[in-house]
């Protein structure tokens, strides 16, 4: 039977998909003015984020009306706890993408040193995972969820290793200190970009299955220990 | 909302086993099994016809009633088999009893309402009684409003008052269960919020088994909700987890409004 509120929260999946487009473009294009000192840029990433901070706020006017309208059980509460939390994460990816143009810009005059070449690698990895863990969310896809969990790892490696390699450059030429400082935090928001997403798909695991597996822990969704207290009969499933 | 009753209390009450109830050839009832523990109030939903009613009647074998009525299976209450042909039927709904969906006052006052069941089996002095009366009116959280005029006719109570008094009325019984069949149905808001408090307080004391259409109300105030559909106990568990992640696609699209 067709609901009401199946119309509604198809509208918020709809918001949270255009979110997450806006999210990877900007991300995209903040690593681009970085590495191609393209300040044309960053006019384009400011107005993306004033839409994404409008959306931010519609995806939570709409959950709060939602859970007030129609008092949700089970699997449409979770999507809107789901939604809720989603549309924050978004808008946090927006911010990193917003830091990042800003550095290119600071950095547009002058760069005494070229930026890493694992700066786009990272910005393509972090937007795949972006991208991945908010399909994961729309299509209630939890493989898709645990890979995009495991993948972090893989980001967080290559931040690593750009880290490293502006340490060691800082170690050989003092000169250079202030601009690898701005790529090291530069490196930090594709990593927290990362964060995001993995947030993204344990909230999706959430809304699919009722299982919290944010912090590491993957306890049971709210189910009663053995005691006898859930005598529940053999027919139920 | 708890999600379990309080450590200590998980105790069965009852214990419903491999139960099965016929109306003639019609099977209305199919192999239920479910323990209702002590202290805790277990919320049975479901749609029309999905046989609640049959079972919350079942309990306090009110189906016998009925002719065309038979059983199979046990329900055992503390242990005993309710249905064994020397339990004695009478007995066992003064310590097993039931609030109606309609409120029926009878047409005498307040207080002769809610001493009628306990003169019936006896006269206790005129101070018990009173003691009685104002115990069970507390209990029903309708003291406050009827203690200036405990001889008045019930009938001028309001629909809400008059259903916390049927409530009393069951209380002055002093029953171990209470059994509630859609009591809040035809209630305003401030009266079901009454009745739930009223309830809520109760499970202390009583074992509360509740049929109700209204799954809002199972979640506010139940320890466990069983869904039941046509006949079968599809699942049950404790309230938080039946209405956040329940097990059963049936009882997901049903408490999510799908149908019923």
């Amino acid at each position: 039977m067709e609901r009401r509120l199946d119309e509604k929260l198809a509208g918020l999946k709809n918001m949270l998909s255009e979110m997450s487009e806006l999210a990877e473009t900007m991300i995209s294009e903040s690593v681009r003015a970085l590495m191609e000192h393209d300040t044309g840029l960053l006019a384009n990433i400011e107005h993306q984020e004033e839409r994404l901070d409008r959306l931010q706020v519609e995806v939570d006017e709409n959950c709060c009306r939602l859970l007030a309208l129609y008092q949700p059980t089970a699997f449409d509460l979770r999507l809107l706890l789901g939604a809720s939390r989603i549309s924050t994460e978004v808008e946090r990816l927006g911010d990193k993408a917003v830091n990042i143009s800003q550095i290119a810009f600071a950095l547009s005059e002058k760069q005494p040193i070229a930026p890493s070449e694992k700066f786009p690698q990272m910005a393509r990895m972090a937007s795949e995972m972006v991208h991945e863990s908010i399909h994961a969310f729309l299509t209630l896809d939890v493989a898709r969820a645990r890979l995009i969990i495991q993948r972090d790892d893989a980001l967080d490696d290559l931040k690593n290793q750009v880290t490293q390699e502006l340490v060691d450059l800082m170690k050989r030429d003092s000169s250079v200190i202030d601009c690898a400082i701005q790529f090291l935090v530069v490196a930090r928001n594709l990593e927290r970009i990362g964060d995001h997403a993995t947030n993204i798909a344990e909230d999706a695991i959430f809304v699919a299955e009722g299982r919290d597996v944010r912090h590491g822990s993957e306890p049971s969704p709210y189910r009663p220990s053995a005691s006898n207290l859930d005598a529940t009969t053999e027919q139920a499933t | 909302m708890s999600a379990e009753p309080a450590e200590g209390t998980k105790v069965p009450k009852i214990c419903i086993r491999n139960l099965k109830v016929f109306f003639g050839n019609v099977q209305s009832l199919n192999n239920i099994t479910l323990d209702i523990m002590r202290q805790e109030i277990l919320s049975i939903i479901g749609p029309a016809g999905s046989g609640k009613t049959t079972f919350l009647r079942t309990l306090n074998r009110l189906n016998d009633l009925s002719p065309s009525f038979r059983s199979e299976g046990q329900v055992l209450l503390d242990g005993e088999d309710i249905y064994h042909p020397s339990y004695d039927p009478v007995a066992l709904r003064k310590r097993v009893s039931m609030v109606f969906a309609l409120p029926v006052a009878l047409p005498m006052s307040i207080y002769d309402n809610v001493v009628y069941g306990p003169t019936l089996s006896g006269a206790p002095k005129k101070a018990k009684l009173d003691e009685l009366v104002e115990k069970s009116l507390k209990a029903a959280f309708l003291w406050d409003e009827v203690k200036d005029r405990l001889k008045t006719s019930a009938l001028r109570l309001s629909g809400g008052q008059q259903q916390r008094l049927c409530l009393a009325r069951v209380l002055a019984l002093e029953p171990e269960v209470i059994l509630l069949d859609e009591p809040c149905s035809g209630l305003d808001p401030i009266s079901t919020a009454k009745i739930e408090e009223a309830l809520v307080a109760l499970k202390q004391d009583y074992t509360i088994v509740l049929v109700t259409n209204n799954s809002k109300q199972a979640a506010r105030i139940s320890d466990r909700v069983a869904f039941f559909l046509m006949g079968e106990l599809v699942e049950c568990g404790s309230a938080i987890q039946i209405f956040t992640v329940p097990k059963d696609t049936r009882t997901a699209d049903f408490v999510t409004g799908r149908f019923g």
